[in-house]
């Protein structure tokens, strides 16, 4: 009897941690925000409960235009981290061995160490008006004056890439290492050519690591903040520029928190439509042990 | 014989190099159309090495491989018309069997009609014809192997290689598989390749066997041949079980050489064609268990060839392999075969007995160092 309590006390022990992470800092902010967010300001500290914050959102064209443009910025953002980032993937997983391997993992990893905010204006220190490429262009008389060359989108998906790129590559690397390569030669045995055995071969069993590597750049890049306020300046509209603002400049806490939820909704959207796309399960790409 | 289409593979003098490791060395070898060829050897042998070669997915040092007569040395792996049944068979999990089957028409172009004739053909050749839509992880070990072999025949392939596809299989399996493999063979008339470190699947399958070491051959021939005329110490080891003892040449002439063997006792045993041993040579001897005769030591007559008495260590009981292990005077265990029924005349431990083997059946060859 008492070794049952003993057991039961140590299995709530070691379940608390994650029960009060999920409640406190999951499940609790986002009621309170769902609160917020249905709270229609009729005066000064009067509310009523309705969706006015949300026929707000449609209401004005600025708003949904921002997060169609985050949304779609985000999904170049992902698919030039798959581009870049597979042969990367496919390089590390089946041709480098041993230590070049480690290596080369260790150099995508590096980054990481570095805050966001330091990566950010290391590319500003790079591209500004008086930044090192300017100058050295200058220098070498190749343009004549000075050039900008922050605060604009290409500079922000470039941003962007180069920060979520390492999220897409380790789910790759670790499904294509467990890919036979007696299957690739297989494939080219049986008469396929090297686009054939990629495309029927390689790409459909590495799926799972590339639906899984998606989402996490997706979600990742539709919810950064720093990179594109640092290297887009004030005008890259980004969602989440927008949700700070009513947050904070226009203290409409009201609103913030339905553009949270629009956001959410809308990325989980994307995603859903994704995996349908793909025909891959949550279950079996990101949730796979 | 140098410029035929007769033979479906040829390679000639063919050698790869991995830095200063010499994995293939040498190598040629001729085989017939619709043929069951084996490469048999140890890991590390080469034998891999030299079927990726065939395959195209390694590149020879040196040498020549012919297909159908024509060199494909400088053929990519996709055009060549030689198709392999990997180890671990390959299958892709991401298809089911009839996407399997038909993934190499589909690199082929043929048009799907056609792809649908022949999948479904060639699954009825394999005796599976109803699992088309299954997955692969829905069949068992023995119709993963079938549905490999089918993913190659119905390319219609010159030669089909095998690379040890039976070693996954558990015993019972894989003894059903040899003799499955074996009527593949003839019912789908392809010359097939088959590279095994199991001398048994070699023996049972094959009608020519190469026995491979250190990069070369050491012995081609049907599986009879080197099993009763091995050409050299190693087939002789290697190939089936056998008593090996190492002794000294007291006389010999070309066919039959009379050694002492360390034990202490003499033998007579045949030379190897070719060889030539003179008295002194260091050689050694080996006689196979099923060959040395096992008689009670009481009431026996003259006898023949070579003699040993020993007195019954132990019986080893396996069906009809059933070995007795007979302790000589002053000489190590010797391995004889032995019919045991379960009735009262069967040997037991502690008899004393003669062994006797005809000198024909004794092979020796100079001992190891001094070259086969």
């Amino acid at each position: 009897m008492r070794e049952r309590d003993i057991r039961r006390l140590s299995l709530i022990l070691l379940f608390a941690p994650f029960a009060l992470w999920i409640l406190l800092l999951i499940v609790l902010p986002h009621l309170g925000m769902g609160v917020l967010a249905l709270r229609e300001k009729i005066g000064p500290r009067q509310f009523e409960f309705g969706f006015g914050n949300f026929v707000e959102f449609l209401e004005e064209p600025i708003y949904w235009n921002t997060l169609l443009r985050t949304g779609s910025m985000s999904l170049l953002v992902t698919a030039l981290a798959l581009i870049i980032g597979f042969p990367i993937a496919y390089y590390i997983a089946k041709v480098a061995g041993g230590r070049t391997r480690g290596a080369l993992f260790l150099a995508c990893l590096v980054p990481l160490w570095v805050s966001d905010l330091i990566r950010a204006f290391g590319w500003i220190l790079l591209l500004r008006e008086t930044g090192v490429i300017s100058t050295s262009l200058q220098a070498m008389g190749l343009i004549d004056g000075p050039v900008e060359l922050l605060y604009n989108d290409v500079t922000v998906v470039m941003g962007l890439v180069y920060t979520v790129i390492l999220f897409m590559i380790v789910p790759l690397v670790s499904t294509l290492d467990g890919m036979d390569n007696a299957m690739v030669e297989a494939g080219y045995n049986l008469g396929g050519s090297g686009f054939t055995v990629l495309r029927r071969i390689i790409i459909p069993y590495a799926m799972p690591g590339i639906v899984s590597g998606c989402i996490i750049v997706f979600m990742l890049s539709a919810g950064s903040y720093l990179t594109p306020i640092l290297l887009g300046g004030k005008y890259s509209s980004w969602f989440t520029e927008t949700i700070y603002e009513q947050f904070i400049t226009r203290y409409n806490w009201e609103a913030g928190a339905a553009f949270g939820f629009l956001l959410l909704a809308f990325t989980s959207g994307v995603v859903w439509i994704g995996l349908k796309l793909s025909r891959q399960t949550l279950a079996g790409t990101v949730a796979r042990s | 014989m140098t410029s035929s289409s007769d033979f479906d593979l040829e390679c000639r003098n063919v050698s790869k190099s991995f830095g200063s490791v010499r994995a293939v060395d040498d190598v040629s070898l001729e085989i017939p159309s619709g043929s069951f060829f084996s490469i048999l050897g140890p890991s590390g042998c080469g034998k891999t090495t030299l079927m990726r070669m065939i395959a195209g997915f390694e590149d020879p040092t040196a040498g020549d491989i012919r297909i159908k007569g024509r060199s494909v040395v400088d053929v990519p792996p996709n055009k060549r018309n030689v198709k392999m049944v990997f180890q671990h068979l390959a299958l892709f999990p991401m298809m089911n069997v009839f996407e399997n089957v038909a993934y190499g028409l589909r690199c082929n172009g043929v048009a799907a009609a056609e792809i649908r004739r022949k999948v479904a053909d060639v699954l009825e050749r394999i005796a599976l014809p109803d699992v088309g839509g299954r997955e692969i992880h829905q069949l068992s070990g023995g119709q993963k192997q079938r549905i490999a072999i089918a993913r190659c025949m119905v390319l219609d392939p010159d030669v089909l290689l095998l690379d040890e596809p039976l070693g996954a299989l558990d015993l019972k399996l894989r003894e059903a598989m040899k003799i499955e493999l074996k009527l593949l063979q003839h019912q789908f008339n392809t010359t097939f390749v088959y590279i095994t470190h199991d001398q048994s699947e070699a023996l049972v399958m094959s009608d020519r066997v190469a026995v491979m070491n250190h990069g070369r051959f050491e012995q081609v021939g049907t599986p009879q041949e080197l099993y009763h005329r091995p050409a050299s110490a190693f087939v002789a080891g290697f190939v089936g079980d056998a008593n090996r003892w190492a002794g000294r040449v007291l006389s010999a002439d070309r066919a039959q050489a009379k050694v002492e063997t360390d034990g202490g006792g003499t033998t007579l045993c045949a030379v190897a064609a070719g060889a030539s041993l003179s008295p002194g040579d260091a050689v050694e001897v080996f006689v196979r268990p099923e060959f040395i005769r096992t008689e009670r030591l009481a009431g026996f007559g003259a006898a023949d060839g070579n003699v040993l008495t020993g007195v019954v260590d132990s019986l080893l009981f396996n069906g009809a392999n059933s070995r007795v292990l007979v302790r000589a005077e002053r000489s190590a265990l010797v391995e004889a075969g032995v019919t045991l029924t379960g009735g009262p005349d069967d040997l037991r431990p502690g008899e004393a007995v003669r062994l006797t083997w005809s000198p024909d059946r004794a092979s020796c060859f100079a001992a190891a160092g001094a070259g086969g």
